[in-house]
């Protein structure tokens, strides 16, 4: 017989027995009884955010930069609102996370009671699945449920909604050791058989290429991949999500593909004969149009989701599973055959794909006046010794992180690739640093971006959290200013950022450190002084110059092969 | 080419199911024709009939993307095989004098249909059968007679001993 308990002191026991090391929430009349609890307690560490998108978003950083699941606390109402962003944010990367909604008790539901909003209902297309709990018996198995869900199969949030009255009644408590769903049962193992007609395909393959995405790093099988790809000296492409899982360095990796990848990567993409897809989802960033997509190309695609498998793409050879069983198995069939390994100085296909890299497509001017964003990356990856983990917001200084910090390892680089959520590198950030307190984590922000979730600064503060946020601050939304230019004949409506706060004092009134750096010849040096304080919170604000672009870029309906490059390289591809 | 296709789905009986499937259909723009849905003979599972149109592709994608709800335990798209569809008619009906009415009592029967209900000034017809013959018998009934239809939406499964099970 398990001890008898109220619904509030289930929450937190059911979530220390799930090894919950984290709660980030925001308090509020339904979930009172659930923070008394916590406040009994040293089990769970609660994490006072100062907005409910912020506690998404940290939950997520910490379960992108972990592995574990992230765990989230909000009222009923506005604070169940208020995290939607979140939520949406990691269903789009599939994150997994566990948000427990507050809700009016059960009599009220349906009432348009005080802070009252369908939680479920609102949630429903943004979550991997959802649950309402409607009496205290339900609570802990459904706590169990709710991790399962959320943590196996493709990963993503689940979202519980906890009426008040739930939390208050008693029941008898008592922890499933297992999950058994008979309408949920993903698939892990791939196809013997298919398996087998991949392995054939790959190593018969004249003009390969191996593109993959946050697959890998969701099932933790960057070791596969490198082993795989090093097997077959083949060249390797990574989107956005996928970077890290492939060491950034190595060189057999030719950069991210995609609508701002290298010139290497998105013409092999195009050229290849054996398309081999692992973890990625074919997302319309990544294709360009389809009907010029990898027009040669017999394509492989690994995924645990069978319903990404030919969604935007026909597939000649699909695998369902997860990425590191298949892996395993299709190295396993490609060691036991006689098989080559394609070698750098020597095939065709690298040649050309040498050749290609020869163009040299981040080249940047180096010599102006003003500072360079891509400067500011390449500062932050030696100053970091290239080995921190880095957040990022949404637009053009995501894209120059995501091109100048080349990630050797899996989970150190978070961002919101799906959902595109401006707002998100902070938070994230400090769900990073939580995880791992020791570590250097730096956030690549906008003055746009990270205006929209400031208020953060002062949980960062409140935790001792010694983030280092590095803001380009061109003074526009750079990558609306971008298309704007681009393709609306430089009418830059609403892109510009008129009446910005001074960031540097806006550091400090939060109790930071602020620097501003408006020089070329300043950014080194700010970098070492920045980075030596390891106690606290630097804002480092960049002046960087306002008309720098994003290159190379695919516009819209165009193919990998129709590249912009930078404007004194700018005739296409 | 867009096909017509009938959908037997096996399905968690909880609050918010049908919701999901209906979601589903609604933010990625498929179509529902129609659809059944209640409790099976084990009350803790429901089965619905979906009835939508599309591509073979958009099939394929409509057919895992359901698979993948939580709450959806099993399915089969009934266009594989020779299958059964059922729809239920009950249709109130105008009637001004006694020949109309021996008139429609004889319709009713060439069509296998009953008369459930009788006033002075109406009947009421139950039909249950495939679509078509469904509106074969609207349309013999010639709808200015109508003065109301409900129709069940498609119920379906597969001919022979083939079945969907948990």
């Amino acid at each position: 017989m398990g001890e008898r308990l109220r619904g509030a002191e289930i929450f937190v026991t059911a979530l220390a027995d799930e090894g919950v090391e984290y709660v980030f929430g925001y308090p509020g009349g339904a979930v009172l009884h659930i923070y008394d609890e916590i406040f009994k307690q040293d089990k769970i560490k609660h994490i006072l955010v100062r907005h409910e998108q912020g506690a998404t978003h940290a939950a997520d950083g910490y379960a992108r930069a972990s592995g574990k699941p992230g765990v989230v606390l909000v009222t009923s109402g506005p604070g169940a609102t208020n995290a939607v962003t979140g939520i949406a944010t990691a269903y789009m990367d599939s994150i997994p996370m566990v948000v427990f909604t507050g809700q009016v008790s059960t009599h009220l539901i349906g009432n348009d009671a005080f802070q009252e909003v369908d939680a479920i209902g609102i949630t429903r297309p943004c979550v991997k699945h959802n649950f309402l709990v409607e009496r205290v018996e339900e609570l802990a198995s459904t706590i169990k449920k709710a991790f399962y869900v959320a943590a196996t199969g493709r990963p993503g949030p689940v979202v519980i909604d906890l009426p008040k009255d739930v939390t208050a009644n008693v029941t008898e408590y008592v922890y499933p050791e297992t999950v058994e769903m008979r309408s949920y049962r993903p698939t892990v193992k791939g196809h013997p058989g298919q398996i087998k007609r991949a392995a054939k395909l790959i190593t018969s393959a004249k003009r390969p290429m191996i593109y993959t995405g946050g697959g890998v790093i969701l099932d933790d099988a960057s070791s596969q991949l490198t082993h795989f790809a090093r097997l077959l000296g083949y060249p390797v492409t990574n989107t956005l999500m996928g970077l890290g899982a492939f060491p950034g360095t190595d060189p057999q990796f030719i950069g991210m593909l995609g609508m701002h990848g290298t010139y290497e990567a998105n013409m092999a993409m195009h050229q290849c004969d054996v398309l081999i897809a692992i973890g990625a989802r074919f997302d319309d960033r990544v294709t360009g149009d389809l009907a010029k997509f990898c027009p040669d190309a017999k394509i492989i695609h690994i995924d645990i989701d069978p319903s990404s498998i030919s969604k935007n793409v026909p597939v000649d050879i699909p695998i369902v599973g997860s990425v590191s069983n298949v892996l395993d198995d299709l190295i396993a069939s490609i060691e036991s055959t006689p098989h080559r390994t394609l070698k750098q100085d020597q095939d065709p296909w690298w040649q050309q794909i040498t050749e290609w890299r020869g163009r040299n497509c981040l080249h940047y001017d180096r010599s102006s006046p003003l500072i360079k964003p891509q400067s500011v990356i390449e500062g932050l990856y030696k100053v970091t010794g290239g080995d921190a983990y880095i957040t990022s917001d949404v637009g053009q200084h995501q894209m120059w992180a995501a091109q100048f910090y080349p990630f050797d390892k899996p989970r150190r680089w978070i961002n919101s690739g799906g959902l595109g959520t401006m707002g998100f590198g902070m938070p994230a950030a400090m769900g990073v640093q939580l995880a791992f307190p020791d570590a250097v984590v730096a956030c690549v922000t906008g003055e746009a971006s990270f205006v929209m979730c400031v208020q953060e600064l002062s949980t960062c503060l409140q935790y001792g959290l010694p983030i280092k946020i590095i803001n380009l601050n061109n003074r526009y939304m750079g990558m609306v200013r971008q298309w704007q230019e681009f393709f609306y004949d430089r009418r830059y409506s609403h892109s510009y950022m008129d009446s910005l706060p001074d960031f540097v004092k806006l550091a400090e009134s939060f109790g930071h450190v602020g620097m501003r750096i408006e020089k070329p010849s300043e950014v080194e040096t700010a970098f070492s002084e920045a980075f030596a304080i390891k106690d606290g919170l630097v804002l480092m604000d960049f002046i960087t110059d306002q008309t720098e672009n994003v290159y190379p870029m695919i516009a819209a309906g165009k193919g990998h092969h129709e590249m912009h490059l930078a404007t004194d390289d700018r005739e296409l591809a | 080419m867009s096909q017509r296709h009938t959908i037997s789905i096996l399905l968690e009986n909880e609050a918010g199911a049908l919701s999901r499937v209906a979601g589903l259909f609604s933010a990625r723009a498929y179509n529902i024709e129609s659809l059944a849905v209640a409790p099976t003979e084990d009350p803790s599972v429901s089965r619905m009939t979906l009835v939508t149109t599309g591509s073979p592709e958009i099939i394929e994608q409509i057919t895992k993307q359901l698979n993948k709800l939580v709450d959806v335990i099993r399915l089969t798209d009934l266009n594989q095989r020779d299958h059964i569809e059922r729809e239920l008619l009950l249709v109130k009906l105008q009637v001004s004098n006694k020949e109309r009415r021996i008139e429609l009592e004889l319709l009713a029967e060439t069509y296998g249909a009953r008369v459930v209900d009788n006033t002075d000034s109406s009947c009421t017809v139950e039909l249950s059968g495939s679509r078509p013959r469904l509106d074969d018998f609207i349309q013999a009934v010639g709808t200015d007679q109508i003065m109301e239809t409900v129709r069940s939406g498609v119920l379906g499964l597969f001919k022979g001993d083939r079945v969907l099970k948990v």
